[in-house]
């Protein structure tokens, strides 16, 4: 296929994805959206007004970033682990692996979809905070660049996540007891300076610790880590998931016989 | 020499689990030809379809599209082919117009391209005023229709058709018939499978019977029916009686007080048997074939097959 036909195909999947989020809009918007607000309620406003400052910022101000962050990485991997393996499970996805589309549009059609997913309810998350708390970014670039890399890590961890799932049980798993464990440990609450050892050294294996950091560090100006060390994670995470998902479409495992 | 339509040569499959479903299987289907693959469930249709569809990959062999190698290009040869598979394979929650226009975007045909064909063919296959319901709330008929339809929207050269009509009422089924056929007449080469022989019988003209993974037949439909020198008439009468003629070459049987079977040559002449039945005072009321010509046939090669292999 061309250039040209490959954006085709490519806008065609990205379309589909962006009608099923909005057709969805109670499952796939509203959710998180109530979660993050109890989230401010409880954490932020009650809790957090007993904390005092972290990094020179009120405790609301300090988990905003953390929890907009935590919002896309769940929706982006949820978004795409439950439509590719829904289209697995209800045999559409035959419809692309007949077609003469390449893998990577596959791939990348899926990933864009799913980003859009945790971009938007990251928005609507941040949108939300506003009404709790005052915020003022104060690295634009960092902020978009560490919200659209972290949410394609995910989307793409997603991805290899559903075509390995034989049923829905299978990716409930890996957000049940990886995603979220590694979420609430990768500092969205608090600050790692806070930890002794060894377990600040422990955390520093968690990727996630270096998206939350990364945003933050966008938002606020303060991180844990370097911000051109997580912004290196970020990378490698996406060059390596993003090999893998290509082999396994190629080879067709759980796809094709 | 003409490029064929399909030419699989030598293609073997063996499943992880150690089933073998193609054993070697050869064929040929000529450009504009209405093919019949025919063959008992587990023989490996769908198998060799898969393969032919990308999505069952081969352990050997070779398989080729109008020239084109389904290994080696891939994306080129898909270009070639439509596919309606035997199971319901679309959403359900998508609508029958953007599950045809997202078909053609996947081939990489623009929307406003993609609209007008999904309208054409919706339109045609009776489904329009059903395009913009949910595809769930269509009855089975029409999902096998919609299928047809979406596997039209890259306007393919070989059309791979993997049983139907399965289930589907008589009248649909000669609807869709009707549309395939002015689709091959178009000049679009179709291959089908199917369990009713009786249509295979009347549209294609040339068919290959497959059987335990290998092609067990493989010839024009006219020379393969020529090969069947036995019918079986089943012949409605007022009354029986219970002593039957004898006629040379002619086996009768009495089914009920009613009912009479006759197995004959398919050379011997009919009037010798309505002559010595009136005879015996059997007035034949009616009469019918007991099976079709090519079930038949199609029995008793894979009967042969099987005690062959046994």
């Amino acid at each position: 296929m061309s250039t040209s036909t490959n954006l085709v195909a490519l806008g065609t999947i990205v379309r589909r994805e962006i009608t099923r989020i909005a057709r969805i809009w109670t499952q796939t918007l509203i959710p998180p959206a109530i979660t993050m607000t109890l989230y401010f309620v409880i954490f932020g406003k009650l809790i957090g007004s007993r904390i005092g400052v972290m990094h020179g910022f009120t405790y609301m101000q300090y988990i905003v970033p953390g929890l907009v962050m935590m919002s896309i990485i769940t929706n982006s991997y949820g978004n795409i682990s439950s439509s590719f393996f829904g289209a697995k499970f209800g045999r559409f996805v035959e419809e692309m692996l007949v077609s003469p589309m390449p893998n990577w549009v596959i791939l990348l059609g899926y990933v864009t979809g799913a980003v859009v997913r945790g971009v938007v309810v990251g928005a609507l998350v941040l949108v939300i905070a506003l009404f709790f708390t005052d915020l003022h970014v104060a690295h634009p670039i960092i902020t978009i660049l560490s919200v659209i890399l972290g949410a394609t890590v995910f989307s793409l961890a997603g991805f290899v996540n559903a075509v390995f799932a034989k049923k829905f049980d299978d990716i409930a798993l890996v957000p049940t007891f990886v995603l979220t464990p590694l979420t609430y440990l990768g500092g969205v609450f608090y600050s790692v300076d806070l930890l002794g050892e060894p377990w600040r050294t422990i955390s520093m294996v968690n990727p996630i610790l270096y998206m939350v950091n990364a945003f933050r560090f966008g938002v606020l100006g303060v991180s844990d880590v370097q911000i051109g060390t997580a912004f290196i994670v970020m990378l490698v995470f996406v060059a390596g998931l993003s090999a893998v998902a290509l082999r396994l479409l190629s080879r067709g495992v759980g796809l094709r016989s | 020499m003409t490029t064929p339509a399909l030419h699989v040569k030598d293609l073997r499959k063996t499943y992880g689990n150690g089933v073998e479903a193609l054993k070697g299987v050869s064929l040929t289907v000529q450009p504009g030809d209405f093919f019949a693959l025919l063959g008992p469930n587990g023989a490996g249709k769908s198998t060799l379809i898969g393969i032919l569809s990308s999505l069952v990959n081969a352990s050997s062999g070779e398989a080729e599209v109008f020239g084109v190698s389904i290994h080696k290009n891939r994306s080129a040869a898909m270009q070639l082919i439509g596919l309606v598979p035997q199971e319901i394979n679309f959403n359900q929650f998508e609508k029958p117009f953007d599950i045809c226009v997202n078909q053609a975007g996947f081939y990489g045909i623009g929307r406003v391209e993609a609209a007008i064909r999904a309208e054409k063919y919706l339109k045609e296959l009776r489904l329009w005023d059903k395009a913009h319901h949910q595809a769930r709330m269509l009855s089975g008929g029409m999902k096998r229709r919609l299928m047809i339809a979406r596997a039209m929207m890259n306007e393919p050269k070989l059309l791979i058709l993997d049983e139907p009509t399965a289930g589907v009422d008589i009248e649909i089924r000669r609807s869709m018939w009707q549309f395939v056929s002015g689709i091959n007449a178009a000049g679009t080469t179709v291959i089908l499978t199917t369990h009713y022989l009786e249509e295979a019988e009347q549209l294609c003209r040339n068919i290959a019977i497959i059987d335990h993974g290998r092609i067990v037949q493989n010839t024009s439909m006219k020379s393969l029916l020529s090969t069947l020198d036995v019918e079986t008439f089943v012949l409605d009468a007022v009354t029986i009686p219970a002593a039957l003629p004898e006629l040379p070459g002619v086996v009768l049987r009495r089914i009920d007080d009613h009912t009479l079977e006759a197995e004959m040559s398919r050379s011997h002449d009919l009037n010798s048997l309505f002559s010595a039945l009136s005879s015996h005072g059997v007035t034949v009321t009616s009469m019918r074939n007991k099976a079709n010509r090519l079930e038949e046939l199609f029995v008793r090669l894979v009967e042969n097959g099987r005690e062959t292999a046994a």
